[in-house]
C-alpha cells in the first residue's frame, strides 16, 4: 500500500483529536494537579506560619511570666514595707497608750497622795491642836487662837 | 505490504494492519514475517515486544525520575501527577486488599500505568508509525499497540495467574490450597472430582478472562479505527474523532479493570475460606 489521502484524513482527525484533548482533557487534569499543588503549598505555608506563631506565643508567654514575676516581687516588697509600717505604727500607738496610762496612773497617784496629804495634814493639825490643847489646857482659848492654829495647819 | 504485492483492497488493508512483525529462527538463521508462517509456537512478535518493553522502560524512567527529584516541599506538576497515580493505586490496594503484602500496590501501579501506555498507542493515527517504518526502515508489518496482541495480554495475565497460585500456596500451604480446590463448594469426599473441575475452571477463568477482556476491547477499538481509515479522507474525522475521544475512556478503564481485578484476585488468594 502506498501513501494516499488516508494519511491526510488521519492527520486531520489527529489534529482535531489533539485539539479536543488540549481543550477538554488537559485542563481538568491540570486543574486537579494545580489544586493539589496549591493545597500542599497552603499546607506548608500554614505549617510555617503556625510554627512562627508558636514561637511568638512562647516568647510572649515568657515575657508575661517575667512580668508577672516582677509584679509579684513588687507586691511582696510593698507588703513587707506595709507590714513594717503597720508594726511601727502599732508600736508607736502602743507607746503612746502606755505613756497615757502611765501619766493617768501618775496623776491618780498624785491626786491620791494630795488627798492623803490633806487628810494627814488635817489629822496632824487636829492631833496638834488636841496635843496643844492637852498641854496648854487652860492657857489657850481655842476661839482666840484658832487663826494661829489654822495658819500652822496651812504651813504643815 | 509492498513486498507481497497485496492488492490495494479494503480487506488487504485491514489484514495488513492486523499483522504483527514476526521473527523466528529458520535454517539456523533468523527469519522474518512470511518465512515464519510455519514456525508454529516459536515465533516472536517483535513489534509487540519492542513497543511493550519500550513503553515499560518509559514508565519506569519517568516515574523513577519523578521519584528521584521528589521534594518534600511544594511538588512540581509532574511530581504531582506521579503522586496522584501512586496515591490512587495505593488507596485502591489498601481498600480492596485484605491482608498485608508489600507487592500489591507497586504491582497494581505497574500494571495500570504500563497497560495504560500500551493502550495509549491506540490513539496514534494507525498509519503514521507503520507507514514511516515501512518507508524509512523497510519494515513491512508493524502493529504499534501491544495490547491488541493476545500474546501480550495473555503474558500479563499468566504472570498474574502465577502470582495467584504462588500466594495461594504461600498463605494456605499446599494442603490448604488443595483443600480449597477439592472440598469446595460441596464439602463431601464423594464430590471431590466435581469440586476439582469447578474450582479449576474458576481458577483458570481468571487469567483467561483478564487477557481476553483487555485484548478484545483494544482489538475491537483498533479494528474500528482501521475501518474508519477506509472512508474517504475528508470524512474520516467525523467518526475518527468521536471514537478517539470515546477511546480515552476505554483505555483508562481497561487499564484500571486489569489492575483492579489483579488486586482482587490476589486478595482472594490470600484469604482462607
Amino acid at each position: 500500500m502506498s501513501i494516499n489521502a488516508t494519511l491526510l484524513g488521519q492527520a486531520i482527525s489527529f489534529a482535531l483529536f489533539v485539539w479536543f484533548c488540549m481543550k477538554f482533557v488537559w485542563p481538568p487534569l491540570m486543574n486537579a494537579i494545580e489544586e493539589r499543588q496549591k493545597k500542599i503549598a497552603d499546607g506548608l505555608a500554614d505549617a510555617g506560619r503556625a510554627a512562627k506563631d508558636l514561637e511568638l506565643a512562647q516568647a510572649k508567654a515568657t515575657e508575661q511570666l517575667k512580668d508577672a514575676k516582677a509584679t509579684a516581687n513588687e507586691i511582696i516588697e510593698q507588703a513587707n514595707k506595709r507590714k513594717a509600717q503597720i508594726v511601727e505604727e502599732a508600736k508607736a500607738e502602743a507607746d503612746a497608750e502606755r505613756a497615757k496610762i502611765v501619766a493617768q496612773g501618775k496623776a491618780e497617784i498624785e491626786n491620791e497622795r494630795n488627798r492623803v496629804k490633806d487628810d494627814l495634814r488635817k489629822q496632824v493639825a487636829a492631833l496638834a491642836i488636841i496635843g496643844a490643847e492637852k498641854i496648854l489646857e487652860r492657857s489657850i482659848d481655842p476661839a482666840a487662837h484658832s487663826d494661829i492654829v489654822n495658819k500652822l495647819v496651812a504651813e504643815i | 505490504m509492498a513486498t507481497t504485492g497485496e492488492a490495494l483492497t479494503a480487506s488487504g488493508y485491514i489484514q495488513h494492519h492486523l499483522t504483527n512483525a514476526k521473527m523466528c529462527s529458520a535454517d539456523g538463521g533468523v527469519a522474518f514475517n512470511y518465512a515464519c508462517q510455519d514456525a508454529g509456537f516459536w515465533t516472536w512478535h517483535i513489534d509487540s515486544l519492542l513497543f511493550s518493553v519500550g513503553l515499560g522502560v518509559l514508565f519506569l524512567w519517568l516515574f523513577r525520575k519523578a521519584g528521584k527529584k521528589a521534594t518534600t516541599g511544594v511538588p512540581g506538576k509532574f511530581q504531582c501527577f506521579v503522586e496522584m497515580c501512586v496515591e490512587g493505586v495505593d488507596k485502591i490496594a489498601k481498600d480492596s486488599f485484605n491482608g498485608r503484602n508489600a507487592v500489591i500496590a507497586p504491582l497494581g501501579l505497574t500494571i495500570f500505568v504500563w497497560i495504560f501506555l500500551m493502550n495509549l498507542m491506540d490513539l496514534v493515527p494507525i498509519d503514521f508509525i507503520p507507514e514511516a517504518a515501512n518507508r524509512l526502515l523497510g519494515v513491512p508489518y508493524l502493529k504499534i499497540v501491544p495490547t491488541t496482541d493476545l500474546n501480550v495480554t495473555l503474558g500479563l495475565s499468566l504472570s498474574v495467574f502465577v502470582l495467584i497460585v504462588f500466594y495461594s500456596i504461600k498463605v494456605k500451604g499446599i494442603g490448604g490450597f488443595t483443600k480449597e480446590l477439592t472440598l469446595q463448594p460441596f464439602n463431601h469426599w464423594l464430590l471431590i472430582p466435581v469440586n476439582l473441575v469447578l474450582e479449576t475452571v474458576t481458577l483458570v477463568a481468571k487469567p483467561i478472562s483478564l487477557a481476553l477482556r483487555l485484548f478484545g476491547n483494544l482489538y475491537a477499538g483498533e479494528l474500528i479505527f482501521i475501518l474508519i481509515a477506509l472512508m474517504p479522507w475528508w470524512a474520516q474525522f467525523a467518526l475518527s474523532v468521536p471514537w478517539a475521544i470515546f477511546h480515552i475512556l476505554v483505555i483508562v478503564l481497561q487499564a484500571f479493570i486489569f489492575m483492579m481485578l489483579t488486586i482482587v484476585y490476589l486478595s482472594m488468594a490470600h484469604e482462607e475460606h
